[in-house]
């Protein structure tokens, strides 16, 4: 294993300097083994202390580093130099989000977003410590265990054509995460939480490109979660329409 | 400077933080929470926690068990106290995190399932795969969201604390944004800041454990307690430091050097057995499998590569399906970070850097002795952990703790005591003043990574898996040159909107403050115990150092350190014992 350069082409945007943003090229000497991550640290440690990115673990779970790196979404942490052999480099922010500085994009309105979604589970009633556990059963833990991988890295928003044409898209992350709740044998809260994930923003307005699930670089497939809930919402139409039904 | 008025204010939405949070919001729905953080809740490093949270559950545990495994663990050095409480209420906080949707692995039958895990005699570790931290974070930060008095402040950074005659009032934070500075004011302040890790080199800590709140206390008179007592995973993938779980040996992973051979019996873990048995081999505690790694190293039997000396994690054994099952992320670090599939091929690991043992003083009501401040989670020493942490007591102690610390901090809020604003106003303005010399600083003799670069190597070098009293010394020495030179810092960035020159200083700062307390309390613990081993006092003398090291924060100089007695109720200091003699059971 050895050094070569890289030519990392960052995108730059100091809201209290700059006009607009701009590329700035960077040349960095990095080991084989390094990610994205390592060069740009490289950068913020050795060469330009005033380039602002998010990143903590460095292992795939913080998700706080997705960005666009040669215009797709993926964590740097998981972006290996490797697998980028011509050298040139290009990093941007996260598409579809207000440019904060930098790397650092406005998160406002998918924090939101996963807050109206009711992502905790509504019981049916309260349980005491005393009862102890509620039984879940591996094959129900299974229904909905995918859907908790989300690191909120908010790749799958970046590339979601529906939430960058119309940012009332509730959006493939918060979606999925309702759609884990619902699943979940503990939670009986589908109801509480259709106000959001049944309305016009909600899962109907995703028309099933499912770029998201693509980009995820933990492999939730929110695309999935939201036609799941689509072909549930479905059923309760029609059996809506049979005797008894809740018409 | 905007005045932020809360009841209770955290600093920190990690784990602890979360579940301090949601504490004080039970116990009152009326009291107004401010819950401030430097990064989203979901960014915290619990969420890179993997094998799990120890808790009796299953017929065949107790607690007296939990608690001996503790305490000896800990080379005595535990306060029994804490350690009791500790292990009973730590089944019903995960009871409360399963309520509340924790995605806990299962048993066919619906019951949670537990792993077995180093120094544990009983399998006794709840887990969710091997992503435990980072669901607990989830479900913790999702559960906090239907408690409409917890207010976040994200991306807050939290600067100093507030105190006036002997009591904390809050504290002076920066809105990452704008960079504008406000001034939260509170009548009980929690700080669940995390941990230290990044004053080394090799660690396994994210970008942000950097000790701020673990300074913040320190500055403001709070003793950190046993800052010498640093954990070394035995098994970080090299160069990146990433952690590989304990619990790739609880599920039956083994240890070779460069020989192939199992090097753990020959530092009295053993017999080998081809599969797990409790409290022997792989699953001795981290402390005595990083020193082996040491021995391993000065005899030549370990393997050189570009990134240091590593030995070999062998999971072939287990299999595909199991690996897949339970190690999920393990295969994927270990295949993308150093190119090995652990299905099909040895995985390279050299001890790193993991967990402070030591902390911001408390009770075991999470009361720090500054009246109104509080402290939880790794941030903090209790102390349950003593002189080295069992793996997966951490998780459960930030829940513990964490709820304790709400519920006092709750109390103590209703009391009701008025902030005395004007002098308060005057210590934000000294906070705001302190940060403005860095911008107003026009050039740096040295720029602030390189002075990283020489604290975090000095450490390493003076305060590893072994120390002496020279390297130690050395260290010391570096901290004073490198306290000296920080002084005359000035910031390159002097822009207003997400500022991370800023903050990276703010850390530097803080580095070095915890970075002194941890060279000086080992220079002082002239004894070997636990994760403090020196190779001048090999021995561990309990009539000398069977004491807590306090670090008081001293303007002038060094920190001043004194001592505090143990607790001690039921289990008097005896010899650790693992391998053949601890007669633990099959784990297979």
């Amino acid at each position: 294993m050895s050094q070569r350069t890289i030519e990392l082409e960052v995108l730059r945007y100091r809201p209290e300097q700059d006009q607009e943003p701009f590329f700035q090229t960077y040349k960095v000497p990095c080991e084989e083994e390094w990610v994205v991550l390592d060069a740009l640290n490289y950068v913020k440690e050795e060469m330009d202390r005033t380039l602002s990115y998010r990143w903590s673990c460095h292992m795939f779970v913080c998700g706080s580093c997705g960005m666009m790196i040669d215009s797709e979404p993926m964590l740097a942490c998981k972006a290996f130099l490797k697998d980028y052999p011509t050298g040139k480099i290009r990093v941007e922010p996260l598409s579809n989000f207000p440019i904060e500085r930098d790397l650092v994009v406005v998160l406002d309105d998918f924090v939101e977003k996963l807050e109206s979604v009711k992502p905790y589970i509504i019981p049916k009633e309260e349980r005491t410590v005393e009862q102890g556990e509620y039984l879940q059963t591996p094959a129900q833990l299974k229904a909905y265990k995918q859907y908790t991988l989300c690191i909120n890295c908010l790749c799958c928003y970046a590339v979601c054509p529906q939430y960058g044409l119309d940012e009332t898209f509730v959006g493939p992350a918060a979606l999925a995460l309702a759609h884990r709740y619902n699943m979940d044998s503990r939670d009986l809260g589908r109801a509480a939480r259709d106000d959001v994930v049944a309305a016009a923003e909600g899962i109907w307005h995703c028309s099933f490109v499912g770029a998201c699930s693509q980009v995820c670089p933990k492999d939730v497939d929110p695309a999935g979660a939201i036609q799941q809930a689509k072909f549930a919402h479905g059923i309760d139409y029609l059996t809506s329409f049979l005797p008894g039904g809740k018409r | 400077m905007q005045v932020i008025e809360a009841d209770v204010i955290i600093i920190g939405a990690g784990g602890a933080g979360l579940r301090a949070a949601i504490a004080v919001a039970e116990a009152d729905p009326n009291l107004s929470i401010a819950l401030l953080s430097k990064v989203y809740p979901m960014r915290s490093h619990t969420c890179a926690a993997e094998g799990g949270a120890a808790g009796v559950i299953k017929s065949n545990d107790n607690l007296e068990y939990h608690f001996h495994d503790t305490v000896s663990g800990g080379d005595w050095l535990t306060d029994q106290d804490a350690v009791d409480l500790f292990v009973n209420e730590i089944p019903k906080e995960l009871l409360r995190m399963e309520h509340w949707g924790c995605p806990w692995s299962r048993e066919t039958s619906g019951n949670v399932a537990v792993r077995p895990f180093g120094g544990m005699k009983i399998m006794r570790t709840w887990f969710a795969a091997d992503k435990t931290g980072f669901h607990m974070l989830h479900t913790l930060f999702q559960t906090s969201i239907k408690y409409p008095s917890v207010k976040r402040f994200d991306e807050y950074y939290t600067v100093d604390l507030l105190t006036d005659d002997g009591a904390c009032y809050g504290c002076t934070a920066i809105e990452m944004r704008t960079g504008q500075m406000r001034q939260f004011r509170g009548k009980a302040i929690v700080i669940c800041s995390g941990g230290a890790g990044k004053i080394f080199p090799f660690t396994t800590n994210g970008a942000v454990k950097t000790g701020d709140g673990m300074a913040m206390a320190y500055r403001a008179g709070v003793p950190l307690k046993d800052m010498e007592f640093v954990q070394y995973h035995p098994t970080g993938l090299p160069g990146s430091g990433i952690l590989l779980t304990e619990a790739c040996r609880g599920e039956g992973g083994y240890l070779l050097n460069k020989d192939g051979y199992r090097y753990l019996q020959d530092y009295g873990l053993g017999p080998e057995t081809p599969t797990p048995v409790l409290k022997a081999m792989e699953l001795g505690p981290r402390d005595q499998l990083s020193q082996a790694f040491w021995h391993e190293q000065k005899k030549g039997r370990t393997i050189p590569t570009k990134w240091g000396d590593v030995v070999h994690l062998d999971l072939r054994h287990l299999g595909e399906k199991k690996i897949d099952e339970r190690l999920p992320l393990i295969r994927e670090l270990s295949a993308k970070y150093v190119d090995s599939d652990p299905v099909t091929t040895l995985v390279p690991v050299r001890p790193v850097v993991h967990y402070m043992m030591g902390g911001i003083h408390t009770d075991i009501h999470a009361a720090t002795p500054l009246k109104g401040l509080f402290a939880a989670g790794e941030c903090a020493c209790v102390s349950i952990n003593g002189a080295n942490r069992l793996g997966s007591n951490s998780l459960g102690e930030l829940l513990v703790f964490g709820a304790r610390a709400g519920r006092g901090a709750a109390d103590y809020a209703k009391k009701g005591l008025t902030a005395p604003g004007e002098r308060l106003d005057a210590r934000a303005a000294d906070s705001e003043a302190r940060v403005k010399a860095w911008f107003q600083r026009s050039r740096s003799s040295e720029p602030v990574p390189s002075l990283k670069k020489r604290l975090t190597t000095a450490m390493e070098d003076g305060c590893g898996i072994y120390r002496d009293e020279a390297t130690i010394k050395a260290a010391c020495d570096v901290i004073v040159d490198v306290r000296g030179r920080f002084k005359d810092v000035a910031l390159e960035d002097k822009s207003s909107v997400y500022n991370t020159d800023l903050y990276q200083t703010l850390e530097m700062d803080a580095m070095i403050e915890v970075a002194q307390t941890v060279a000086v309390s080992a220079l002082e613990r002239r004894e070997s115990r636990g994760a403090h081993q020196r190779l001048d006092y090999v021995k561990r003398d309990d009539e000398g150092f069977l004491k807590h090291s306090m670090a008081h924060y001293n303007p002038n100089g060094e920190p001043r350190i004194d001592y505090l007695d143990v607790v001690i109720t039921k289990s008097k200091p005896a010899e650790r014992v693992y391998g053949a003699r601890a007669g633990g059971q099959s784990a297979a």
